[in-house]
């Protein structure tokens, strides 16, 4: 019956919380929130809230890249943040927000892997990205990839000692992102596109698509939920998440 | 080789910085936030609620299930997500840390879920998830005769200390470890595990350090769980 | 000196732990138990003497059910000749068909009464030992609720959102023109003529909720109301 509610306000063009369909809520940003972590960072988005480790860690590189580092991505969808989430596994949920992070910095090419390398051939820096939800309010996509950002902008190369081992707690400078991708991601509710549900909201969701835009091109892109988009309606959803990536960006610098 | 002066210049009976604040999760029905040092713990109450599978409900009264977990970028050397035999021991003595003083007779066949975070770890882990958890029960208004509070003591050389940080942990002339917790009005010892090698003395002075310890941590988990209250009516 | 009596002030916040009363004269009646000589509060909440009885409010929390309480749930489950109503507590509210206000017919599919999904205004008739939970919806203002939106506030907040003699709630009835029913579990239907008056009467809902122990909230309120018409 919320369910009910929620969509004809969208029909009107309203929302529970008298938000536009295309504005998001308050997003406070804030850096360092784990000292033992090479970058850290926690996004809040409405009373979403979700915290991002950076960990650095010496491997080897794959035989068919043997000068680049790689990312590790990871989401845990604690029951600290959700009633309805449960202790266990990764399940699908928790592994599509990982891998639409993942690939969203991957392939925007925000971190340039060819840096991560230690020695061709045989080491390489592979960085360790932990998304922990602690508040579920909706929108978990957008919150994670900008937390996991903000992690990433801020995080420090460890040092290393003559063996190539971490030597933890002193760094050797940060760690440089070519770029600052956004995932915005667009909601179908009825015949209405609109940004960041709450969880309310979220229940109403027909389709989504997050869309991963770096300098207004798109990088990633994941239609998820039951419903399809017409190719009009995907055009429009672009549209939005270009126009936010402006926003949101700023919100990094 | 005596332990003359702390790593941090703390005196041997005082506890690093404590911060805590109730209210942190709004999903859940009770919350809390204990840092001590560098050591951030968080917890989460969700119940009583419905148990399933059936099997595991008492008729006579809810359970209380415990979850420590830290955080994969907690400490310096990352940890892998999923459970290890560590998380699971601590979380059993959790539990049994925080049960003497909850009621639970008014909630057969259900449960109270208590979900810890280490978001920062820098020793005495089980000690803040502990405190933490203590004011998320009380937030969470699950019926408790008294706080609980928890707090680790030791020898480090050849001193007792109270709240060993890490780098007293790993001291090179060795170091015990002895995390305790405590209740707030009858001093009952409802946590108490032991590490490394210590006289009857020693534990007993030990013990001592660690009541004086837990009554000023219970007075700050008070006051937050007062200004909680208070914050809401300001707004 | 010897301390007797109540040792903390009347309207205080107590925490669990905390002393309440020294000696035989006062009584544990809500949230609060004997230990020895001592009264000793045992959740978070206000601290209420009424003549010797003690009482310690909860502020938060979820909900505790009790016979009699007009309750809104959800319909989570159904099986031969009862619906299992969501009430917010650790404990479904069991609908038995016979105490259902429509008349249903012998092998009738009982989703077509009540759906899942559908919400109701019941009332608890009798909770077991055991915490079975039996409501009901025959008797005035139950029923399947239709239209509008139910929200959710603490349950400890409810006795703020009614008002003394009802005084709240029909304050905010009257200033946006909405039907609303209030349970004491804390979910509250609001059903007006449009959106924009539920979503007036929802923001002051939870204004009540969060400033609930300001003095003069009434006022507040009210001064709302009247600016956002």
């Amino acid at each position: 019956m919320n369910n009910d509610y929620v969509r004809s306000l969208i029909e009107r063009g309203k929302r529970i919380d008298g938000r536009s369909l295309d504005s998001y809520r308050e997003i406070k940003l804030e850096s360092g929130i784990s000292k033992y972590a090479e970058g850290s960072a926690r996004c809040k988005i409405g009373e979403t809230e979700v915290l991002v480790g950076v960990k650095f860690e010496v491997g080897t590189p794959y035989s068919d890249s043997p000068n680049e580092g790689t990312i590790v991505v990871s989401a845990e969808l604690s029951p600290i943040a959700n009633p309805d989430f449960e202790l266990g596994p990764p399940n699908e949920q928790s592994v599509e927000l990982a891998r639409v992070v993942d690939r969203g910095i991957r392939e925007s090419k925000a971190v340039d892997f060819k840096k991560l390398c230690i020695k061709e051939g045989e080491k390489i820096f592979m960085l360790f990205i932990d998304i922990q939800v602690i508040n579920d309010d909706g929108n978990l996509i957008d919150a994670s990839a900008l937390g996991a950002l903000k992690a990433l902008s801020e995080a420090k190369f460890p040092k290393l000692d003559k063996d190539n081992k971490v030597v933890s707690g002193e760094f050797s400078g940060k760690l440089k992102l070519e770029k600052l991708p956004i995932t915005c991601t667009v909601y179908k509710i009825g015949g209405s596109l609109l940004v960041d549900v709450d969880s309310k909201e979220e229940k109403a969701v027909d389709a989504r698509l997050s869309v991963n835009v770096g300098n207004g091109r798109i990088h990633a892109l994941q239609k998820g939920k039951d419903i399809g988009f017409s190719v009009d309606e995907i055009g429009r959803a672009v549209d939005i998440a270009v126009k936010k990536e402006k926003e949101l960006a700023k919100l990094l610098k | 080789m005596s332990y003359t002066k702390r790593f941090d210049n703390r005196k041997f009976d005082e506890m690093r910085k404590i911060e805590a604040k109730v209210d942190i999760i709004p999903r859940a029905d009770g919350s809390a936030m204990f840092k001590i040092g560098d050591t951030v713990a968080i917890a989460a109450v969700y119940g009583p609620r419905s148990l399933h599978p059936k099997f595991l409900q008492d008729p006579e009264k809810g359970i209380l299930r415990c979850n420590y977990t830290m955080m994969p970028f907690s400490v310096s050397e990352r940890i892998r997500p999923g459970p290890s035999r560590r998380s699971t021991e601590i979380s059993l003595v959790t539990s049994k840390s925080l049960l003497p003083v909850l009621d639970l007779t008014k909630f057969p066949n259900a449960v109270v879920d208590v979900f810890i975070q280490i978001i920062q770890a820098n020793a005495g882990t089980r000690c803040a998830g502990i405190c933490a958890a203590s004011m998320a029960l009380a937030h969470a208004g699950i019926p408790m005769k008294d706080m609980v509070a928890a707090v680790s003591v030791g020898k480090v050389g050849d001193k007792i200390v109270i709240d060993l940080n890490k780098e007293e942990e790993d001291y090179e002339d060795g170091a015990t470890d002895i995390p305790v917790a405590m209740t707030g009005r009858n001093h009952e010892i409802t946590l108490l595990q032991l590490d490394g090698e210590v006289t009857k003395e020693e534990l007993m002075k030990g013990l001592e350090m660690a009541r004086k310890g837990c009554l000023d941590i219970i007075e700050i988990q008070k006051k937050a769980l007062r200004e909680a209250i208070k914050e809401n009516q300001n707004e | 000196m010897i301390k007797v009596g109540i040792l903390i002030k009347e309207k205080s916040i107590v925490v669990p732990g905390d002393i309440i009363a020294e000696g035989m004269d006062y009584l544990p009646s809500l949230g609060c138990f004997r230990e020895g000589k001592h009264v000793v509060s045992e959740r978070l909440g206000l601290l209420n003497v009424d003549n010797r009885f003690i009482k310690v409010i909860p502020l938060t929390g979820s909900y505790v059910p009790k016979v009699g309480d007009t309750v809104i749930g959800e319909v989570k489950d159904m099986s031969f000749g009862a619906w299992f109503i969501d009430i917010g507590c650790a404990y479904d509210g069991t609908l038995m068909v016979r105490d259902a206000t429509e008349f249903v017919e012998k092998d009738a599919d009982l989703a077509q009464v009540y759906n899942f999904g559908d919400f109701v205004v019941a009332k608890i008739v009798k909770i077991t030992r055991h915490s079975s939970i039996h409501i009901t919806t025959k008797g005035p203002g139950l029923r399947k609720i239709q239209g509008g939106k139910v929200i959710s506030v603490t349950p400890s907040k409810v006795p703020r959102v009614i008002g003394k003699q009802g005084s709240m709630v029909s304050m905010i009835k009257d200033g946006t023109n909405c039907t609303i029913v209030v349970g004491q579990n804390g979910k509250i239907w609001i059903n007006g003529k449009n959106p924009d008056d539920e979503l007036l009467a929802t923001e002051a809902i939870l204004k009540v909720e969060n400033e609930s122990h300001i003095d003069g909230l009434t006022d507040k309120i009210k001064a709302f109301l009247e600016k956002k018409k």
